[in-house]
């Protein structure tokens, strides 16, 4: 293949956009976000999230989430290629708002869990697990 | 992936009344996340088990929805209030249509 100019541009201009991914992937998360807090201010309390603070194996990281009284919860990856991991919505019957569960992590990063609570009002927890190995195929 | 897809729940026999009783629930499935690559570099398609729900006598324990970041094999936990002897259903409903269920009962002595 020859090197042409063409080719050298859009080689730089792949390697920018490679370089943004990242930030890319955060504001993916504020957008996951605000759709279902919808932009509201979130406080600390009334919520805790259970994760290792060291997962050796990214594909299966046992995270638990917490927020009695809470309506539904919503945990993100904040580095995972898409962000949203699972939401648990909790009926009359549910004993606890409470829930366990194994998630995949692409690589050491934040993981974040909002709750949102019978008043309209939500909470928001959030930890850092770091990865040794990545659960996001690649 | 829909075969060899096997759902297991683990719920206690009885219960007292009002009760709060520990669910935990494994369905066998690869949940295939869309993003990985096969051999020759094409993607593998996404496959997975988007949505799961438990319900006691028809009415809602939990509803959860599951995202390509739930491990393979998805296992929850979570707690239930037994009102009165009934039947818990375990319902998960796959990318693919298929909608696999188990059902324990549960007596409240």
């Amino acid at each position: 293949m020859k090197l042409t100019r063409r080719h050298t541009l859009m080689m730089a201009f792949g390697s920018v956009v490679a370089t943004m991914l990242p930030m890319r992937a955060f504001a993916a998360l504020d957008d996951e976000v605000a759709a279902f807090t919808g932009g509201a201010e979130m406080g600390s309390e009334g919520i805790t999230l259970i994760a290792p603070e060291i997962a050796e194996n990214g594909n299966t990281v046992p995270i638990e989430v917490s927020a009695p009284g809470a309506e539904a919860i919503i945990v993100f990856a904040a580095g995972n290629p898409t962000p949203a991991v699972a939401t648990f919505n909790f009926g009359p019957l549910a004993a606890a708002q409470s829930a366990a569960t194994r998630i995949r992590l692409a690589g050491t990063q934040d993981v974040v869990a909002i709750a949102r609570m019978p008043d309209g009002s939500f909470v928001e927890a959030r930890q850092e697990v770091k990865v040794t190995i990545g659960g996001c195929g690649g | 992936m829909a075969e060899n897809v096997k759902p297991r729940v683990r719920v206690p026999r009885d219960a007292t009344a009002g009760e709060a009783i520990v669910i935990k629930t494994l369905i066998s499935h690869t949940m295939e996340s869309g993003q990985r690559k096969d051999g020759d570099g094409n993607t593998i398609p996404r496959s997975i088990i988007n949505r799961f729900t438990c319900e006691f006598n028809g009415e809602l324990v939990i509803d959860v929805t599951l995202e390509p970041a739930i491990s393979t094999n998805p296992y929850f936990e979570f707690q239930a209030t037994v009102p009165e002897t009934g039947t818990f259903d375990f319902t998960w409903y796959d990318d693919d249509g298929d909608v696999y269920t188990d059902s324990k009962d549960i007596t409240v002595g």
